[in-house]
């Protein structure tokens, strides 16, 4: 079985994003990068089914600036056996990186495509649900658990009430949740490793599909803030501030 | 143009998200239309008659529909699509599910999480876990929109809408995928995205025993519902469905209560616009005191005690 795992370069989590000062989006230079988390947990995954001989290769792919190298670098020294950069100017929108990964799909027909469940720069979630439709495969969102059987999946999803088992047909997209695995680091020989694995670079103008944005952003601002609150002393005051100044209980 | 709202269903019945998804409907052009999918779904169907501002019922009810399954979903839909301007669904695990699938077969861009409609052009949604705003434009012929409950008000009032109620034909489904298992969380106490009051713990809690002994009773006397940290599901303080933030559940009751949750951003971003936030923290530098409106220094395994025998 062949794993396709796309990854994104985003700022790294531990960073507080800034608007830039004439709100036209968000302040990323000269602030650390990193890959997605959740792109972490699906290439962890895919790593793992290898090491367990269910996975023949890996192959780590991801859409966007040449910058985005140094994350596939990564992700061939976590386990990753190849990896393509699919290069463009564009700030792609999940419907335009489900295209791009649609056309590297037929060109390398793998058997399932894990990818993070959602981008922590934009929150969207939905690149592995459209990229399933286009190619008319199953899907297994928010996955805290994946099994893999004959030509199918059990897959257990996170849902707001619990859990779901779901049974899927071979090929699919599952998107991963954070419980379903804990990412290794990558170790300095492996990262030394990496440095020969193959890292093609396509562009993504070559594939002939429209990726232009279909969002105009007007505008990137900070929420409003809170008022400031106040600190409470005892547990008495803060029973009588509930009550009333805040009457949220009775 | 008429706006399509997707209802999700909870065992036969209406979730109330849906009187969330009317308000924001509300705020499009054009009549609204109510499409309710699932098996054996009597309950909802009579619920929905009773909502405001709803001129169309569009109802399948096949024992093929009782899984929620995505790809089923996404065939109705696309049965009846091209006929509206925009599609509304809850920004829940439901509704992220099946709407990008929707919007990708219809070629259009999906717009996630909704905070906010100007008009039928312009939305707002939230960024980085809600640390910034986008505000945008989009012109496409079908906007199809998950609506982020928790920022709109619900629609009040019920009484017989009188509206057209119509059933489709099943359309040819996919056989993809199916249930072989669902492990519902029940529990007695409020709804964790509808509840008035939320007692949320974090890795402060120190164990799974502690986190029951002690924030159980307090939500005993609130009436309120449970709410956890990531950290405290990942130990097994808590089941996944309590987890609150940018990859759990966004909410905004009445009156969050944080007890040992550090406040890291995403966190935050899951309860941030709750009206009323106390922190409880031994640590006076906690992040979480930035944005509580009362901040209680202290040893959460005294005061919380001493907060449940009070009230
Ligand atoms: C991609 C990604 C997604 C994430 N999504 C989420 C999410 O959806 N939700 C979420 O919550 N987190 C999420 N996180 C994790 C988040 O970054 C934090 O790690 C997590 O919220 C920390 O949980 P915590 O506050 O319980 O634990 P900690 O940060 O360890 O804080 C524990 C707090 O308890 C206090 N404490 C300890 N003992 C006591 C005591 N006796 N009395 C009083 N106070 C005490 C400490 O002072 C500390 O402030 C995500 C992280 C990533 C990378």
């Amino acid at each position: 079985m062949k794993i396709l795992v796309p990854v994104k370069r985003v700022l790294d989590y531990n960073i507080k994003p800034r608007a830039k000062s004439d709100g036209s989006g968000v302040e990323l230079s000269g602030l650390k990068m990193a890959m997605n988390p959740f792109d972490e947990i699906a290439l962890e995954e895919a790593v793992r089914l290898k090491e367990k001989n269910v996975a023949t290769e890996v192959i780590a792919v991801s859409c966007g600036q040449v910058s985005s190298q140094d994350i596939l670098r990564t992700a061939l020294a976590l386990g990753a056996d190849r990896a393509i950069l699919i290069e463009t100017d564009y700030d792609l929108e999940p419907l335009a990186v489900a295209k791009c990964l649609a056309k590297l799909i037929d060109k390398e027909q793998p058997n399932l495509v894990i990818c993070g469940k959602q981008a922590i720069d934009d929150d969207s979630n939905q690149t592995g649900q459209i990229l399933a439709a286009l190619l008319g495969w199953s899907q297994a969102t928010f996955a805290s658990k994946i099994e893999v059987t004959q030509d199918h999946l059990d897959v257990t999803r996170e849902i707001d009430g619990g859990l779901e088992t779901v049974h899927v047909s071979l090929p699919s997209v599952v998107t991963t949740d954070l419980r379903l695995n804990e990412p290794r680091f990558a170790t300095l020989p492996n990262i030394m490793k990496a440095k020969k694995k193959p890292l093609e670079t396509i562009s993504a103008q070559s594939l002939q599909i429209d990726i232009a944005p279909r969002i105009r952003v007007l505008k990137v601002r900070e929420p409003d803030p809170r008022p400031a609150g106040i600190k409470v002393d005892s547990v008495d005051t803060l029973i009588e501030k509930l009550k009333t100044d805040a009457k949220v209980i009775g | 143009m008429a706006n399509l709202i997707i209802a999700e269903l909870e065992k036969s019945s209406l979730k109330s998200s849906v009187r969330q998804l009317i308000t924001a409907a509300n705020k499009l052009q054009g009549d609204n239309h109510l499409l309710l999918i699932g098996y054996q779904i009597g309950d909802a169907l009579a619920q929905a008659k009773q909502l405001p501002g709803i001129k169309k019922i569009l109802v399948v009810d096949n024992p093929a529909l009782g899984d929620e399954s995505p790809e089923k979903t996404t065939e109705i839909v696309l049965s009846i699509a091209t006929n509206y301007s925009h599609i509304l669904t809850p920004a829940s695990a439901f509704g992220k599910n099946f709407l990008p699938r929707v919007a990708a077969r219809l070629d259009m861009t999906q717009i996630s999480d909704v905070i906010a409609i100007q008009d039928a052009t312009h939305f707002s949604r939230p960024i980085y876990a809600g640390s910034l705003i986008a505000d945008i434009e989009v012109t496409e012929s079908i906007i199809p929109l998950t609506i982020r409950i928790s920022a709109f008000d619900a629609v009040m009032g019920d009484e017989d809408n009188q509206a057209e109620i119509t059933h489709l034909a099943l359309p040819d489904l996919p056989q993809l995928s199916q249930r072989i298992a669902l492990q519902l969380h029940e529990s007695s106490r409020p709804n964790l995205d509808s509840a008035k009051i939320v007692v949320s713990g974090g890795r402060g809690l120190g164990s799974e025993e502690n986190f029951h002994q002690l924030l159980e009773p307090l939500a005993d006397k609130l009436s309120a519902a449970l709410g956890a940290s990531r950290a405290a599901v990942d130990l097994g303080y808590a089941p996944n469905d309590y987890q609150v933030g940018q990859t759990g559940k966004i909410i905004a009751p009445q009156l969050y209560i944080a007890v040992g949750i550090s406040g890291a951003i995403q966190h935050l971003a899951g309860m941030k616009n709750s009206k009323c936030i106390v922190a409880i923290n031994k640590d006076p530098d906690a992040a979480i005191f930035s944005i509580a409106d009362y901040s209680l220094v202290g040893d959460l395994n005294e005061v919380v005690p001493e907060l449940t025998s009070k009230l």
